[in-house]
């Protein structure tokens, strides 16, 4: 009997045991999939509970709903992976060998990593929505500003659904402007990258987003720590930034067993061939979705068909086979921009978000790099394609790797 | 790419003039690349953390970020902004003959 272990129930992790069992002999191949959380949370609708559009109960199911039979789920903590011996040591003790791993516990904000952010002020003045709890306490936060200085943060880069505060930015103007108070709202964007938009094709055609909207910009913004006697942000570079209520996105690191194993770089994340997911010492660990550290955005579309792309190489390679496919770094993303109205940008490891339709060439009936209401519709009615279509790993209508089809090229 | 001329030397850019053909890069390049952004001597600290990113760019084919400078090289980030001033990423990746970071929009 050979065993597949999988560490992290999240996008990836389920994604992948329902897309193996069918294929893998239950005479053959045990699988067993271990997770420390039992509620599987749908992360992209923590942007709408701060406004009030999504509730609790949208954004979360038991995670045992969705690991079908034939695996087995253990709900436990990560001690440590020693990739020598094949073996997981959990929280409680438990020795498990494995044949073949595949690591997908993600990344997660850390707010204690910046100093000033994880104290009596976090939840109060300092809010992050990247977490349910926090999501629904800035929900409150918002429901109480009566004006003056709202700052989105990002500490540093690479932090999951990197469009995120964009999005909200766009959103909590749009719901300041709803409630007539947008005029004594100051809306500021604080990144350390060099722009709101740092591709040039994106930044051409979404660069006036900000100044339409009013939105200050300070760029190349890195944050030191955060002064609470004067609530200000404070970057290396000694700037300021002050702030009433600041929606930050703290420093993402994977899991702490990865550190701990010796797998991961300084973020944890753990770094694995960007076309096939395998370890470069370790032929038989994969890792999938946020947890590994792959050139592209960490983000539920990337897992989507980064997983794709794994299931087919997986079974050949567990017959000696070479894995043919190569993962391109395909990302899909929606950008809710307000008032009914979203953006969607589609790229991959080579390819810059471009113009155009999606998936159909001329159709769509998504528009790339443009505002429509269809596109909201589509971030809208995505929620249910992920309990009911992606999670349990019944094919999407989406080709895994990026199609030029519908787009038009940077150069014409 | 554009090709240009800098030092007297042909290579391959990007639209912001950032290098794109890691081999195409030598010390004397890199010496002109920071005078166009306003740094007229690299120091022996300067091409410590040069050497540092070229090297790092070899073993990951990424530019590091920042973090990864100041957490794997051991250069302190308040060092960093010093010696590059305002931008260090952008600046250190440009004299360093290596791609720019960048988000994903």
């Amino acid at each position: 009997m050979k065993r597949l272990v999988v560490l992290g129930a999240g996008t990836a992790g389920t994604m992948v045991v329902n897309k193996l069992r069918p294929r893998l002999d239950p005479n053959e191949w045990e699988i067993v999939i271990v997770d420390q959380e039992p509620t599987h949370f749908y992360q992209p609708g923590f942007l709408f509970l701060p406004f009030g559009e999504y509730g609790p109960q949208d954004v979360k199911k038991p995670k045992k709903r969705f690991i079908p039979a034939g695996v087995e789920f253990i709900e436990g903590t990560i001690d440590s992976v020693d990739a020598d011996a094949n073996t997981v040591l959990l929280g409680d003790g438990t020795q498990l060998t494995y044949d073949y791993l595949v690591i997908a516990t993600g990344t997660h904000p850390r707010p204690e990593e910046t100093p000033g952010m994880d104290g009596p002020e976090f939840g109060k003045t300092i809010h992050t929505f990247y977490t349910f709890e926090g999501a629904l306490a800035l929900r409150e936060a918002l429901k109480g500003f009566d004006g003056g200085k709202l700052v989105v943060h990002m500490v540093d880069m690479p932090f999951k659904c990197p469009v995120a505060p964009l999005e909200f930015t766009f959103l909590a103007d749009a719901y300041f402007t709803e409630l007539g108070m947008r005029d004594q709202v100051e809306i500021t964007y604080v990144t350390p990258m060099s722009g709101a938009f740092t591709k040039p094709v994106a930044s051409a055609h979404l660069g006036n987003m900000f100044d339409e909207r009013k939105i200050h910009l300070e760029s190349d913004f890195y944050t030191e720590r955060i002064d609470t006697d004067k609530n200000a942000l404070v970057s290396y570079d000694e700037r300021e930034v002050p702030y009433d209520l600041v929606v930050t996105v703290p420093l993402n690191m994977g899991a702490d067993f990865v550190a701990k194993s010796g797998l991961g770089d300084e973020l944890n994340h753990i770094p694995v061939d960007k076309g096939t997911f395998v370890h470069k010492d370790h032929d038989n660990l994969f890792v999938l979705g946020d947890a590994a550290n792959i050139p592209t955005s960490k983000a539920g579309s990337v897992a989507h068909f980064a997983v794709d792309v794994f299931v087919p190489n997986f079974l050949r390679h567990i017959e000696g086979l070479p894995m043919l496919e190569q993962f391109d770094g395909h990302s899909n993303c929606f950008i809710e921009s307000g008032h009914g109205k979203g953006l969607l940008i589609d790229f991959n490891y080579d390819t810059q978000p471009l113009p155009g339709k999606y998936p159909l060439p001329g159709i769509g009936p998504f528009t790339l790099l443009g505002e429509t209401e269809m596109n909201h519709w589509g971030k809208l009615l995505f929620r249910w394609m992920y309990w009911n279509l992606l999670l349990p790993g019944k094919e999407l209508p989406l080709p895994a790797l990026m199609s030029m089809a519908g787009k038009i090229p940077e150069d014409e | 790419m554009p090709v240009t001329t800098i030092g007297g030397k042909e290579v391959h850019v990007d639209d912001e003039g950032f290098m794109t053909n890691y081999d195409e890069w030598d010390e004397e390049l890199a010496k002109q690349l920071a005078k166009n952004i306003g740094i007229d001597e690299l120091t022996e600290e300067h091409w410590r953390v040069i050497k540092f990113l070229r090297e790092d760019f070899k073993e990951t084919g990424e530019t590091p970020t920042l973090r990864r400078v100041s957490t794997v090289g051991g250069f302190p980030t308040k060092e960093l902004f010093k010696l590059f001033p305002k931008k260090p990423a952008k600046k250190m990746s440009y004299i360093a003959g290596l791609p720019k970071p960048h988000g994903c929009v």
